[in-house]
């Protein structure tokens, strides 16, 4: 495909902005760029056509099968896009009189309100614009409560080796020092071990429960009851929460602080990265720390107030308010019989799916799963030299976007598969039979896996070579490249 | 009501079958019964029609003014109507983060093309693909920067004040101490950055065109910071630097800011774009995805997201920073806004912009008590002016006539002009100005 | 099976160290290069900087994974190989002859193995 500049033809230019009806501005030559940026000239036509063209080679949950563990993939209906859209929202300044904003204003309430009942929590801030945001956010939250007591000997957050990679560098980012505690047999929290790692030092526990194995950690009052016991607080992860929303609270679990993932749990669009929306929740006795400003309701008026002993701010303005718009969207669409049948489904699909695995594939636990499971492929890699990324590769094949790959790390040759509960018997049932071609191929022609994919726009992209010798943007100086 | 759910009550029986399961309920047996959910306390589910009238009386709530005057950090420019076609093309919104690059290339390219766009735009070597907001940037960039024995940062007082508070939170949180400089007349003065700077100042943090739309003194500032051996971290409306001198050829290391202007509406704060981009020696130190040109085993040229041994999945507690997620649709639409302007719409923008607010500035001194605060300095679309009311008082009866007044700011008003702000548009403030004083 | 020559001397953490005209010289290993895979970056010290036992130096960066190298001396730094800087393949490929950094004033070694025992050692860690 061409790129954007090599489209360009010097001249070429559309007519969107009209001549200044005032003199010009005169700035000092000193104040003026050399030369202008070297943009794209091209024409409306050929920029549509570029646009076309890269969307054929994208594929996105609306175009095909997302299993993509930890990423909850579900469908993003378009009524959220188009309420997103309404130029009421858009077209709203983020610092115009409260008076003028009511409604942009009870957006960010009702959702507060909402998701603190889903959560259990009690107050929540949509300023973290990504779920890795808010676990920052969240963890300030902890700092600022022990800041509070003068306990300044709280240093430590305690993370499982099961953890997203987020976890401790969100932890290192407010400034806590990390320690990883094991898990179990059966893919738990390890509690002789958590035992231990609790002292005078721990300022918290991190924990996503369901964990990134697919498993709800039974022992989870225990967990929560042994790091408060110590004077630490309990943060939430709800990278996984769509397992059990409407099911269990992570309130009613023992946490004190949690963040979600919009963009994940509420079925609002990844956009290709982004953005997202991490808001972080909280228990009342930490949402004086929250972050400025939050959104209040007196007299059925809404209005903006500084948290008395707020953390700060983690970004500008209110958040992503527009994801906050797709998410209530779609929570009032869902309501009170459609949280929990949406979780259960998600349970559903996943355990429906391992289940036709299970018997050709290794899962890394035998156990009923939430809303994904893992697979580990280290025997077949052993006996056949497939490996997880030759059947991920593989199912590119199928149209099918790999689950994810090579996580947790605790599990080698691992693939996390989270079909979510959008998708149909048989979607699942096209998936399994892809699953299963797969591993018959492994056994009689173990290299045209290696060589998978076959039949997308590109083959497997040289990694080593991006990274050895690092081309991060065109250049225009070499009109001979491919 | 509605949950996107298609396995009919049939299906979800025989699924359970296969399980040996007979409800739905035996999949949650880990779950402690303590725990589990009796009853939610949620309204019952709307169908899609219910919710669309509900979504839409609460934007119905909002007022959208005619004429926009405000900016601080959130501009109304106009938006080419293929920005939007193009950007909410199903493929684009609904992808995740291109992890498998065979089946991402429109996302990979898009992100490469942006990248380019804002080294061309900023003057630099290498940009990331984007980070949350402009203030974001500001914070990640100051991280960005610290060295073993330079742990300081220094912040042009000048700067958005939002952004400012993110730097500090940012800081705070590391230990880092972080120390605001004063403004004389609204620009930082070189000789208070001088005597600020010391051996363990990591980086200064300048914004120019800064939050009272003042052009800063970007060269002998960072000849400052150079001089002490700090870096300079420079933010800049992208919109000016269609005709402003960039970051790069100031001199500075990194240039950072807030995207929003380049194609993105309002939308109350966001979904908003910060950009980050740096000279070729602080590549590794960049955070965030980053894209690279490649080839596959056929020799064809293809992207993918490279160096990613400096990002918090590989490096975890040593990850400098941890971001994931990103504001990746808003990159591309940055990038379509770009491609559909071109240097000469960019450029046509940035000078509208520029000559509408220095018109208004003009016509505002006219009246008595609008005096231009900063006198002297050049500035680029803001700029304050005194006011002799109370400035709240008076943006409330603009807003009656359907404008969104100046920001109050210190007393005065913090007015913005973008070329959506014409002369009709500018004269018709006035007059109302007039009239309000008058009363 | 990854090679593991018998006239250097090994620190558990898979670096290797040698003594060349009273100085030490400290490279990767075998094992080390072949388990993080296809080595894309590395992150060396300045000559005049102090490297102390047990410490990392330097970090290797491959495609996906990213790995600190530990000093087997205390000392300082008398020379870095900066043929790496712009080709660090040579660290796949010749992992013994593509040394890292020379310490002189040396005044502390670390526990170090000979072949034998960092075989044993490599071996523990593939099982």
């Amino acid at each position: 495909m061409k790129l954007l500049f090599e489209r360009s033809r010097p001249g070429r230019r559309e007519c969107l902005l009209p001549p200044c009806d005032v003199p010009a501005a005169a700035f000092s030559s000193s104040a003026l760029r050399a030369s202008a940026p070297r943009l794209p000239e091209i024409s409306e036509i050929d920029l549509g056509r570029h646009y076309t063209e890269l969307a054929s080679q994208t594929h996105g949950v609306n175009k095909g099968f997302y299993p993509l563990g930890s990423c909850t993939m579900k469908y993003n209906p378009r009524i959220n896009e188009e309420m997103a859209a309404l130029p009421g929202f858009t077209d709203i300044h983020p610092l115009q009189p409260v008076e003028t904003a009511q409604g942009c204003l009870e957006v960010l309430y009702e959702a507060e309100r909402l998701l603190c009942e889903i959560t259990g929590m009690d107050g929540m801030t949509f300023q973290p614009a990504a779920g890795a945001h808010g676990e920052y956010t969240g963890l300030l939250l902890i700092r600022r409560y022990h800041q509070s007591r003068n306990d300044a000997a709280r240093t430590k957050i305690i993370v499982p080796d099961s953890a997203h990679g987020t976890n401790p560098a969100s932890a290192s980012m407010a400034g806590f020092t990390v320690v990883s505690v094991p898990s179990n047999a059966d893919g738990g929290v390890d509690i002789e071990a958590l035992r231990k790692a609790v002292g005078p030092d721990a300022a918290g526990l991190m924990l996503t429960n369901p964990n990134t194995l697919g498993l709800f950690d039974p022992n989870i009052l225990e967990i929560t009851r042994i790091v408060h016991e110590a004077g630490g607080l309990c943060y939430y992860d709800g990278a996984n929460l769509n397992a059990v929303m409407g099911q269990a609270r992570p309130g009613d679990m023992g946490f004190d602080c949690v963040h979600l993932n919009l963009h994940k749990t509420f079925s609002t669009p990844h956009g290709g990265g982004g953005p997202g929306s991490g808001p972080a929740g909280c228990k009342a006795f930490l949402e004086p720390f929250l972050p400025s400003p939050r959104v209040r309701k007196e007299n059925g008026r809404y209005s903006l107030y500084d948290p008395e002993r707020s953390l700060g701010r983690v970004r500008s303005f209110y958040g992503n308010f527009l994801v906050v718009v797709r998410a209530l969207t779609y929570i009032l669409t869902l309501g009170r019989e459609g949280i929990p049948e949406a979780s259960a489904m998600a349970v559903l699909n996943a355990n429906y799916l391992m289940k036709k695995l299970a018997g050709h594939y290794d899962m890394a636990y035998d156990a009923l799963c939430m809303h994904e499971f893992v697979m580990t492929l280290e025997k077949l890699k052993n006996e056949t030299g497939v490996s997880a990324m030759d059947v991920a590769k593989s199912l590119l094949d199928y149209g099918i976007h790999p689950p994810t790959m090579y996580f947790p790390l605790i599990v080698h040759e691992a693939l996390m598969v989270e079909p979510t509960e959008t998708e149909s018997p048989e979607t699942l049932d096209a998936a399994a039979d892809a699953f299963l071609a797969i591993l018959e191929k492994a056994k009689t022609d173990a290299a045209y896996l290696h060589g998978a994919p076959h039949r997308c726009p590109i083959g497997r992209p040289d990694e080593v070579r991006a990274a050895r010798v690092p081309v991060l943007r065109w250049n225009f100086d070499s009109e001979n490249d491919k | 009501m509605g949950n996107y759910i298609p396995a009919t009550a049939e299906e979800r029986q025989a699924m359970l079958a296969t399980l040996g399961l007979r409800s739905v309920d035996e999949l949650f047996a880990s779950v402690p019964a303590e725990v589990r959910v009796r009853s939610l306390n949620l309204p019952d589910g709307l169908s899609e029609m219910e919710v669309s009238r509900k979504i839409g009386d609460l934007a119905a709530k909002n007022i959208r003014f005619r004429s926009v005057f405000r900016g601080a950090g959130a501009y109304r420019h106009y938006i080419p109507a293929v920005v939007k076609t193009v950007t909410s093309r199903e493929e684009f919104v609904t992808a995740y983060t291109p992890y498998q690059a065979e089946i991402s290339q429109g996302v990979l390219q898009s992100i490469f093309e942006y990248q380019t766009q804002i080294c061309e735009l900023t003057g630099m070597d290498v940009s990331n693909a984007s980070v949350y907001d402009g203030a974001v940037a500001a914070a990640e960039a100051a991280l960005m920067c610290l060295e073993r024995r330079r742990h300081g940062v220094l912040v042009a007082g000048s700067a958005d004040p939002q952004t400012i508070a993110v730097i500090q939170t940012y800081c705070e949180s590391r230990s880092v101490p972080v120390t605001v400089l004063p403004t004389k007349n609204g620009a930082v003065d070189p000789a208070d950055l001088t005597a600020a700077l010391s051996d363990e100042t990591a980086c200064v943090y300048v914004q120019s065109p800064n939050y009272y739309g003042v052009l800063e003194d970007m060269d002998a500032l960072t000849a400052a910071a150079h001089e002490a051996g700090a870096r300079m971290v420079m933010s800049a409306n992208p919109i000016s630097l269609g005709l402003l001198k960039t970051p790069g050829e100031y001199g500075a290391d990194i240039a950072v800011g807030e995207g929003q202007p380049l194609g993105l509406p309002l939308s109350f704060g966001g979904p908003y774009l910060g950009f980050m981009a740096c000279k070729k020696e602080l590549m590794r130190r960049l955070p965030g995805r980053i894209v690279g040109q490649t080839e596959d085993h056929e020799g064809r040229r293809c992207f993918v997201l490279t160096l990613q041994a400096r990002e918090q999945h590989i490096r975890r507690e040593k990850a400098s920073s941890n971001i994931c997620s990103n504001e990746a649709l808003c990159a591309m639409t940055a990038s379509v806004y770009l491609a559909a302007m071109g240097p000469q719409g960019l450029r046509r923008a940035a000078e509208n912009s520029a000559a509408h607010a220095h018109y208004l500035a003009a016509e505002l001194a006219k009246i008595p008590g609008f005096a231009l605060r900063h006198q002297g300095r050049e500035f680029f679309h803001e700029f304050l002016t005194d006011c002799p009311m109370d400035p709240e008082r008076l943006c409330a009866a603009l807003a009656e006539r359907g404008i969104l007044g100046g920001l109050p700011v210190e007393g005065g008003l913090l007015w913005c002009c973008t070329e959506l702000c014409g002369k009709k548009d500018m004269d018709e403030l006035i007059t109302a100005i007039r009239e309000v004083c008058a009363q | 099976m990854s090679h593991t020559p018998a006239d250097l001397r090994y620190a558990a953490s898979h670096e290797w160290i040698k003594n060349e005209d009273g100085l030490s010289v400290i490279g990767l290993t075998d094992f080390a290069q072949s388990s993080l895979g296809d080595i894309v970056f590395i992150d060396l010290p300045q000559v005049g900087d102090p490297v102390t036992v047990g410490e990392s130096f330097a970090d290797v960066e491959s495609v996906k994974a990213v790995s600190g190298v530990f000093s087997p001396v205390s000392g300082t730094v008398a020379a870095v190989n900066d043929a790496l800087l712009d080709n660090p393949a040579l660290l796949n490929e010749k992992p013994y002859e593509a040394w890292l950094i020379k310490v002189s004033d040396v005044s502390e070694v670390g526990d170090l193995l000979d072949d034998a025992a960092y075989d044993a050692v490599c071996k523990s860690e593939e099982a």
